[in-house]
């Protein structure tokens, strides 16, 4: 079923298939992952201190859950001190229900937008636009999706799929550009029609990415500027925050922040980082005069205390995805999901729950890249794995694949019946399958449908007469008669 | 020193020389092996398809046939893995099976892990010509954490030169049951695999997990027959190198 996260719910299969055919979008975030990938190594390698900030994060993130009901509190009462006013959302219903509001008390009929992921989880722009009103993304990459009636590809690169001619030839259909394909020349073209957006949106919407309980700040790390547009011109701001991304104080959001940007973009920072304490006070000239703070649960706390919790680290950077061998392939669009990769098919099932979101926690190969990245030390590939261990226990993964699993389990956990199957496979290996001249079992083989999955890309040695256990057997005994 | 042998299901089956070439080896550095006659297969496979209540009876069965040795090598890392991590969990309710199970993860070492550290050998006289790359497997590396051991060896080597290739530590699209359940992703994993292995210009790529080399060696094997292989490769367990 299509929702706000799950914009593709064609079958796994059909959805890698298609990603596969588009060879620029393929190679795109290939040679993204390459270059994201080396420049993080570059960075880690001149920090000896890597693993301690890693464990530093993983402390200060799972304190927070731990006290997470405190650390809310403390922030509340902080950030209203300082003149924001706070908006509870336990549901992403909820959620748009308080700036629904928001927008009506202010007679608001536009807004800008920085990239927000909790705003994409609640489907925001599009319950806005069935209001009427007018919503811009001014992130560069959100503005050509936007756009382009697109859907992102990465969770902090979304736009990667585009070639700057399919971008170029966007605004030229949609915008009335006229230049040429040069980056540089686009940007310039958007800058100027985001300038005027800026100027007369009626509120501005922005995510956080850190909330200090401490001094009851909220902070933003964009690499564009568009998020500081945002925070200054709308007299009125909504920023939308997730419960799971407090930190206690700033010295922890130091550590945060060390690590966000290098796992993010292989980039010590960002070009900006902003920190917002409150509206403008009365002698202030300039900055928002009502800002609006939406806390939005959604699920999230219901993870504490589940085979899930740890999920509740994880700061969005997308070092697991720009280091997973599927997503590497399929592509954000693979996932079908606005969150993809590793930490996507968790966030998706968390979100979803598994009616939704089809066999997406077999797309990995639980190699554990992601888990060996992750700056807050989620064991990613293991709740990917648990994901599958529940899907079993539900009963959610067909009947005929579910016998064939036990049946095998069976067999190759009872010795006399995995001695017995080996010796038929053995002989009975050879009239099933075509073998060729080398003497493996090759292309030909379509008979068997697991097999054939195997041997559509690649050859398999056929099972020898003799097992390893009979050879050793033989040996032991030659042994001992010398 | 006596030591149990645990060679994985999959030497059993399908690659009986390699599990030779390790017994090989170990005798030659004057191991006493055994190999228990109850074991089969760890169950791996199944708990990462997720089912692991299925894993309950080949957990019981390894703990039955390994609990009574002092030293257990074991020649696949991801079995190893699994078997001392994995099952903490999978018999944490069995009372029957906690405890010794606790006691005999302990006694685990892995094939390289156990040359190198327990009997501090490096040099194991073996001679092999050519270029060789090695592939880093997944759950040996980066779960299990052992990274030098094989490349001490290798290096150790007569007549062997190392070559390094390209993301020599990402997956080569194995994963179990992934390989066949989603076979056009790993088709695209295991082809970069296989190309990072030609442009390293090696005449032999080896590794110390037989599963990751079925599926490098099936697709090169297939590669070659479509003329797609620039020279022959070999793809050999490290224990092969070793007792060459």
């Amino acid at each position: 079923m299509i929702t706000p996260v799950i914009y593709d719910d064609a079958p796994l299969r059909e959805r890698v298939t298609k990603c596969l055919q588009d060879d620029f979008k393929h190679n795109a975030i290939k040679q993204a992952q390459e270059a994201l990938g080396s420049k993080r190594s570059q960075l880690v390698a001149e920090m000896p201190e890597w693993e301690n900030l890693r464990e530093a994060a993983k402390v200060i993130r799972q304190h927070v859950t731990d006290n997470l009901d405190y650390y809310l509190k403390e922030f509340v009462e902080n950030t209203t001190a300082r003149g924001n006013k706070v908006h509870f959302a336990p549901t992403a219903d909820d959620a748009l229900c308080e700036i629904l509001d928001i927008f009506a008390e202010h007679n608001a009929t536009s807004c800008v937008k920085s990239k927000s992921m909790m705003t994409e989880e609640m489907g925001l722009n599009s319950v806005l636009e069935e209001a009427t009103i007018k919503v811009v993304e001014t992130d560069c990459a959100e503005h050509i999706i936007q756009t382009a009636e697109d859907k992102p590809s990465h969770i902090v690169v979304p736009g990667l799929h585009f070639t700057r001619k399919e971008i170029a030839e966007l605004y030229r259909q949609k915008k009335g550009y006229t230049g040429s394909d040069v980056p540089e020349e686009i940007t310039h073209f958007l800058r100027d029609i985001l300038r005027e957006e800026f100027l007369t949106a009626d509120i501005g919407i922005r995510g956080c990415n850190f909330a200090v309980a401490e001094t009851g700040s909220v902070t933003l790390v964009t690499n564009e500027g568009n998020g500081r547009m945002i925070g200054t011109c709308p007299k009125t701001q909504i920023i939308v925050l997730g419960i799971d991304r407090l930190v206690p104080d700033l010295e922890s959001l130091d550590v945060m922040c060390s690590l966000l940007a290098r796992n993010a973009v292989g980039a010590k920072m960002t070009a900006y980082f902003c920190m917002d304490s409150g509206p403008a006070r009365a002698d202030e000239g300039d900055g928002p005069t009502d800002v609006h703070i939406v806390i939005m649960d959604n699920g999230r706390s219901d993870l504490i205390d589940t085979d899930f919790e740890d999920m509740l680290r994880c700061m969005r950077c997308g070092a697991c995805l720009n280091t997973c061998p599927v997503y590497r392939h399929i592509t954000g669009h693979g996932y079908g999901s606005i969150y993809p990769g590793p930490m996507g098919i968790i966030m998706s099932a968390n979100l979803e729950g598994y009616d939704n979101i089809g066999s997406m926690p077999y797309a990995c190969t639980l190699c554990g890249a992601c888990s060996e990245d992750c700056p807050s030390k989620i064991p990613l590939h293991e709740m990917i794995r648990q994901h599958r261990i529940n899907m079993v226990e539900e009963g959610r993964v067909p009947a005929a694949e579910q016998a064939a699993y036990k049946a095998a389990a069976k067999v190759l956990s009872t010795k006399p019946l995995y001695l017995a199957a080996l010796k038929v496979g053995s002989f009975g290996m050879k009239p099933l399958c075509a073998i060729e001249e080398s003497g493996q079992i090759g292309a030909k083989t379509a008979g068997i449908p697991l097999v054939k999955n195997w041997t559509e890309s690649r050859n398999l040695d056929p099972l020898p007469a003799t097992r390893f256990r009979t050879q050793f057997a033989k040996h032991k005994k030659e042994s001992g008669e010398n | 020193m006596k030591i149990a042998f645990f060679p994985g299901c999959m030497v059993d089956m399908f690659y009986p020389q390699v599990g030779m070439a390790a017994v090989e080896v170990l005798e030659r550095l004057g191991c006493e092996v055994e190999l228990p006659e109850e074991q089969t297969c760890c169950g791996q496979i199944f708990l990462n398809s997720g089912y692991v209540e299925d894993v309950k009876p080949f957990a019981r069965q390894i703990v039955d046939a390994y609990e009574k040795y002092d030293t257990i090598v074991s020649l696949s890392g991801s079995c190893m893995y699994a078997i001392m991590s994995d099952y903490t969990d999978i018999l944490a309710d069995d009372p029957m099976y906690r405890d010794r199970h606790a006691k005999m993860a302990k006694n685990f070492y892995e094939f390289t892990d156990f040359i190198v550290n327990k009997l501090g050998v490096t040099d194991v006289h073996a001679h092999f010509e050519g270029k060789v790359t090695y592939h880093k497997s997944c759950h040996l590396t980066r779960l299990l954490g052992v990274k030098e051991p094989p490349l001490k060896l290798l290096e150790g080597v007569h007549g062997l030169e190392l070559v390094e290739m390209e993301h020599a530590d990402r997956c080569c699209g194995f994963g179990g049951t992934f390989s066949v359940k989603e076979p056009e992703i790993s088709k695209e994993i295991v082809d970069e695999k296989c190309q990072n292995i030609i442009d390293s210009g090696a005449d032999a790529v080896c590794g110390a997990d037989i599963a990751c080399l079925m599926n490098i060696k099936g697709r090169m094997e297939r590669l070659k027959e479509e003329g797609k292989l620039p020279r022959d490769i070999q793809v050999l367990h490290i224990a092969e190198i070793l007792n060459s």
